[in-house]
């Protein structure tokens, strides 16, 4: 690298004004949201008293936010299992040269573009918890399939509510995952099919050893991804349901809150949200720029 | 110069081991059969949306709910009654002003945040300074980071601010937060295209403001296209900062489809529908338009270079 400020300099400065802005509004934001953490601000009025983690203690012994935990956590399985099972299977089908595999992609993406509160439209719809006679949306389906078996109440039933409230998102993000492993898939020389079915490897086992370690850094990658969208779930379940207790994840907690001017709470679930996605995101940061380096 | 997203199909697909040609065949067809019920699971929530949208009102129910519509949609049940047409202008009315806005904050959102992304870009990948990668780090974080963690600070900062509820103040958080992906896809597409000619013109004595402008900037469109399909459809489809900052009367199309769906006519289940569809038609316009590019930025949010 060339030495000296005339080299340095220009750069620096053309980067500046992203680094001042970032440095106020992520992290300086987050210093904030932190302090007001710590604060009794649990109204309108600004009378602040430093109270330590006490907000944070509150949190985690209060039914009504474990329960928004407890929530996020059946929400996140089924999120990650769906789309990652979905993914994988339609990008293994795609691989192997498929007519017309350009319709097929962009029809599984698609849903991509559509925003969560355009679908939360049609899926609150397709939720519709009636059943028999009343029934509509899915239940309908099921009914008139002779499926009656399969009707539920979807979103309402008290402990697996939230799986259902997956749906939507599963079908969301399913293509996603699907080129991200397409593209796992593509990378794969494929000279190393060819040796290892040269050595005799049978299907099972040209899987076992070359495609899946092949795979590994891509789902990965996807895992990470579909997980921190997953701990942020807000629009959809605010389209589906709006901010009831029976669907309550700490994204919507905080935003009753909010409401509510109850800033210390508000800032409380923020930071716990935040640690969260950290515990996901910061070793897998770490890892990536480890690779890179490691490639250079 | 094209951008690749890894995903278009090899020019060369090997044949399978011969002696399982049967066995082949069976599954291939299997195969189709599967794909083709996936293309139709996917696509039923679109044909509820359509079908529904074209009924009037009194033609919503239960047992109808998954059949085309009775009637043409300019006809309606009784006469002078609601025609499935309504729905779309009563979407419209509701949606129409609010779409206008939407334009107003996606387009100038996805421009500055580009043309940011891209000058950051240049400097962490062709002109480099010491720590470059450890900025480069701390800007990606802000990509991260869930925006609830912000929030209730940048919630309190507007109102000591006296920033006005409206596209303004949505417009500057877009390009704010927009700034680490575009500089992150940005980062990645000059690394990956050979630039001999910017050495030269840097050998040449050119500065790095005039090396960047007769020469990186040309080269940059793809790099453009991408961000700009990414930043247009974040800010597009955005919910959260527009219900924490805003307002339905001031803000973008997501509240008033909110709105319009939760909101007093709380049985129009078909001009909901409209609205969504309306709501939804500037971002798939851009995906079937320019899907690789939308692709390509969908990719480059998994990080890898």
């Amino acid at each position: 690298m060339r030495k000296g400020i005339r080299n340095w300099g220009p750069p620096l400065l053309l980067i500046s004004p992203t680094i001042v802005i970032l440095g106020i509004f992520v992290y300086g934001l987050i210093g904030a949201n932190i302090s007001v953490s710590m604060t009794d601000r649990h109204s309108l009025r600004p009378a602040e008293n430093f109270v330590g983690i006490e907000n944070y203690v509150n949190l985690f012994t209060e039914e009504r936010f474990l329960h928004s935990l407890y929530n996020l956590g059946i929400f996140t399985i089924f999120f990650i299992v769906g789309t990652m099972f979905f993914g994988f299977l339609w990008a293994w089908m795609l691989d192997k040269g498929v007519s017309a595999e350009g319709v097929f992609r962009s029809v599984y993406l698609f849903p991509m573009a559509i925003s969560f509160v355009a679908s939360g439209v049609v899926w609150r719809w397709l939720l519709n918890s009636a059943e028999g006679d009343r029934a509509s949306g899915l239940n309908r389906i099921f009914e008139s399939l002779g499926l009656g078996f399969l009707q539920n109440p979807w979103w309402s039933d008290p402990t697996w509510g939230m799986a259902a409230i997956a749906l939507p998102a599963i079908w969301q993000l399913s293509g996603y995952v699907m080129a991200l492993f397409l593209s796992g898939f593509r990378g794969i020389p494929d000279e190393l099919r060819e040796a290892a079915r040269m050595d005799g490897a049978s299907e099972w086992k040209l899987y076992r050893h070359v495609i899946f370690p092949q795979l590994s850094p891509v789902a990965l990658s996807a895992l990470i991804i579909v997980g921190h969208m997953s701990l942020k779930v807000f629009d959809l379940i605010m389209a589906i349901t709006k901010a009831i207790y029976q669907t309550e994840v700490p994204a919507t907690y905080l935003w009753i809150a909010l409401t509510a001017n109850d800033y210390a709470k508000a800032a409380t679930i923020a930071t716990i949200l935040l640690l969260l996605v950290a515990v996901l995101i910061v070793p897998y940061l770490i890892y990536t720029a480890r690779a890179e380096k490691a490639n250079r | 110069m094209t951008v690749t997203t890894g995903i278009e199909k090899k020019p060369a697909v090997a044949a399978p081991p011969a002696g399982a040609r049967a066995r082949f065949r069976l599954g291939r067809t299997a195969k189709y059969v599967l794909l083709v019920v996936f293309l139709v699971v996917v696509l039923m929530p679109v044909y509820v949306l359509i079908v529904t949208s074209l009924k009037p009102p009194q033609d919503v129910n239960p047992e109808s709910a998954w059949a085309l519509p009775f009637r043409w949609p300019w006809e309606s049940v009784v006469d002078g009654g609601p025609t499935g047409f309504d729905n779309w202008t009563i979407a419209w009315d509701a949606l129409g002003p609010a779409i206008m806005r939407t334009f107003a904050l996606a387009i100038p959102a996805a421009l500055i945040s580009s043309f940011l992304g891209a000058m950051n870009g240049f400097v962490l990948s062709r002109w480099r300074f010491p720590r470059a990668d450890w900025v480069f780090t701390f800007i990606l974080f802000g990509m991260f980071i869930p925006y609830q963690a912000i929030m209730t600070p940048l919630v309190q900062m507007k109102t000591a601010l006296g920033l006005p509820s409206d596209i303004s103040t949505l417009l500057m958080v877009h390009i704010i937060y927009g700034l680490p992906i575009c500089t992150l896809i940005f980062r990645n597409y000059y690394v990956g295209i050979p630039m001999e000619l910017m050495e030269a013109s840097r050998v040449d004595g050119a500065g790095m403001l005039r090396t960047f402008r007769s020469i990186v900037l040309p080269l940059s469109l793809p790099g453009f296209v991408v961000t700009i399909i990414w930043q247009f459809t974040s800010a597009w489809n955005d919910f959260l900062f527009a219900l924490f900052l805003s307002n339905q009367r001031e803000g973008p199309v997501s509240l008033a489809l909110n709105n319009l769906a939760q909101g007093a006519q709380l049985a129009n289940y078909g001009a909901a529908m409209a609205g969504a569809l309306l709501a939804s038609l500037p971002t798939l316009v851009v995906y079937i338009v320019l899907g690789k590019y939308f692709i390509g930025g969908l990719m480059s949010g998994s990080v890898k270079s």
